[in-house]
C-alpha cells in the first residue's frame, strides 16, 4: 500500500463520488463534506480493499456516509422501500413527489422529477444512467440483490413517465 | 409460440434497454414484444425515456476546490491513517471518532508551518501532531517484544527497539509515521509527564541538535539508521535520553 496505489484508486472516482453524493443530498456543500469524509474513511478502510473495482468500493463508502448524513438530519424519518411488492406502483413518500416539485423549480424537469423520488430509487437510476454502471455493480455498491436493482430501476422509471412525461419541459 | 406472460418479462424489458441481456434474452424480449403491442409501447416508453435521462439529467462533477483538497489530503495522510492496525484497549474506545481525529490530523498538516526541505521542521510537526489526542501511539506496549514485532511486515526494515526503563526513559509504545519521504518507526518513551519520540529509518545523517518553537531534537547515526529524538523536556536530558539510548543493549 502507498500512496500512490491510493490516489491511482481513488482520485480518478471523484466525479462519480460527488455525483452521487449531491443526488443524495441535493446540497453542494453537505456532498462535499460527505466525499471529504468518505475519502477518510477510504484511507482508514484501504487496508480491507482487496483489489476488485475501486469506483464500486468507493461509491459504496460514499452512498453509506450519505445515508449517515440524511439520517443524523432527519431523525426518525427513515422509510423502507423493500417492504412492498415489486414492480407495483411506488408508493407516495412523504411529503409526495408532487409537493417536493412544486419546490425545485429552478431544476429542469426531469432533474426536479428524479429529486423527488426516495433516495434509494433516485441513487439507482443516477448509477445506471449517469455513471453507466452495470446492474451487478449496482447492486454492489447499494448493497442489495440485483433483482431489487431491478425492480427500484423499474419503480423510479414509472414514476418518472408520471411525474415528468414526454413531450414537458424538459 | 409460446410467450412468458407480460408481468414476468417487465424486467427483462427494462434490463434490454439497459443493455444487460445476452443474446439469448434479447431474443426473447424481441419475440415477445413482436406479438404484444402492450409491451411494445412500454418498451418504447423506456427506450425515450432512457434518451431523454441520458441528455437530460444534470452531472455533478467534482468542483476544482474539492479535488483540490483532497489530493493535497491524501498523500500525507496516508501513511498516518491507513496503515492503523486493529484497534484495541486505550485507542479502541477512541474508534468511532477516528474519522474525525483524522480530519484534525490533517487539519494539523496544513496548519503547521511545512517547508519541505527543512526535515527538522517536518520532525517536530510531526512530533507536535502525534501528541494530538488519540494519535500517540499505533502499539500501546511498554515490551519491546511486543513493540519490535509490531513493525514487521509494515515496514520496509526492521527498527531497534530498546526499553530505557531503568535509564528513567521507560518505553510506552510505537507507530507508524512519515517523514523524509518514507515510512518511518516511531517509538515513543515518556519521561514524567513528557513525551519522547524517536523516529527511525534506513540512512546517514550528520550528528547534530536543535531546538524548534520550544522542542528540542537531537540527531544521530547508529548502524545503518538515521535516528531522530525529539522532545518538550529539556535539553540537558533529551542529550541524556540519546547518549543512553546509543549505549544500550
Amino acid at each position: 500500500m502507498s500512496e500512490e496505489q491510493f490516489s491511482a484508486l481513488v482520485l480518478p472516482h471523484l466525479d462519480a463520488a460527488f455525483n452521487l453524493a449531491r443526488w443524495l443530498v441535493h446540497e453542494r456543500a453537505a456532498a462535499e463534506d460527505i466525499v471529504q469524509d468518505s475519502v477518510v474513511r477510504a484511507l482508514q478502510y484501504f487496508t480491507t480493499f482487496r483489489g476488485g473495482d475501486a469506483r464500486a468500493w468507493l461509491l459504496r463508502i460514499v452512498r453509506n456516509t450519505a445515508y449517515s448524513h440524511l439520517a443524523a438530519r432527519k431523525p426518525g424519518r427513515t422509510m423502507s422501500i423493500d417492504d412492498t411488492p415489486i414492480a407495483q406502483d411506488i408508493p407516495d413518500p412523504a411529503p409526495g413527489p408532487e409537493a417536493a416539485l412544486a419546490h425545485l423549480q429552478d431544476l429542469s424537469r426531469l432533474d426536479a422529477a428524479l429529486a423527488a423520488l426516495p433516495a434509494e430509487l433516485r441513487e439507482c437510476l443516477i448509477l445506471c444512467e449517469l455513471e453507466q454502471l452495470s446492474y451487478k455493480e449496482i447492486a454492489e455498491i447499494t448493497e442489495v440483490p440485483v433483482g431489487t436493482v431491478m425492480s427500484r430501476l423499474w419503480r423510479a422509471r414509472q414514476a418518472l413517465l408520471r411525474l415528468a412525461p414526454a413531450g414537458s419541459a424538459a | 409460440m409460446m410467450q412468458p406472460d407480460c408481468g414476468d418479462i417487465l424486467f427483462l424489458l427494462q434490463a434490454d434497454v439497459d443493455g444487460q441481456l445476452d443474446v439469448a434474452g434479447t431474443a426473447a424480449v424481441a419475440a415477445h414484444v413482436a406479438h404484444c403491442p402492450d409491451c411494445a409501447a412500454r418498451q418504447a416508453a423506456m427506450i425515450g425515456l432512457k434518451a431523454r435521462l441520458r441528455g437530460g439529467l444534470s452531472y455533478h462533477a467534482a468542483p476544482d476546490s474539492l479535488r483540490a483538497a483532497i489530493t493535497a489530503r491524501a498523500a500525507p495522510a496516508v501513511s498516518h491513517v491507513a496503515a492503523l492496525p486493529p484497534r484495541r484497549n486505550r485507542i479502541g474506545r477512541l474508534a468511532p471518532y477516528a474519522a474525525s481525529m483524522a480530519i484534525a490530523a490533517m487539519l494539523m498538516l496544513a496548519i503547521l508551518p511545512e517547508r519541505g526541505s527543512d526535515l527538522p521542521d517536518s520532525v517536530v510537526a510531526s512530533h507536535i501532531r502525534a501528541l494530538q489526542p488519540g494519535h500517540l501511539m499505533d502499539v500501546v506496549s511498554t515490551d519491546q517484544h511486543t513493540v519490535k514485532p509490531w513493525f514487521d511486515g509494515r515496514l520496509d526494515f526492521a527498527p531497534p527497539v530498546k526499553d530505557l526503563t531503568a535509564d528513567g526513559f521507560p518505553l510506552t509504545g510505537g507507530r507508524l509515521d512519515y517523514l523524509a519521504g518514507r515510512p518511518v518507526a516511531a517509538l515513543t518513551y515518556g519521561r514524567a509527564q513528557h513525551v519522547i519520540d524517536l523516529y527511525v529509518w534506513p540512512g546517514n545523517a550528520a550528528p547534530g541538535q536543535g531546538e524548534r518553537n520550544g522542542y528540542y531534537f537531537v540527531r544521530w547515526t547508529q548502524d545503518g539508521m538515521v535516528f531522530w529524538a525529539v522532545s518538550d523536556v529539556a535539553r540537558a536530558e533529551l542529550e541524556s535520553f540519546a547518549a543512553r539510548w546509543k549505549a544500550g543493549a
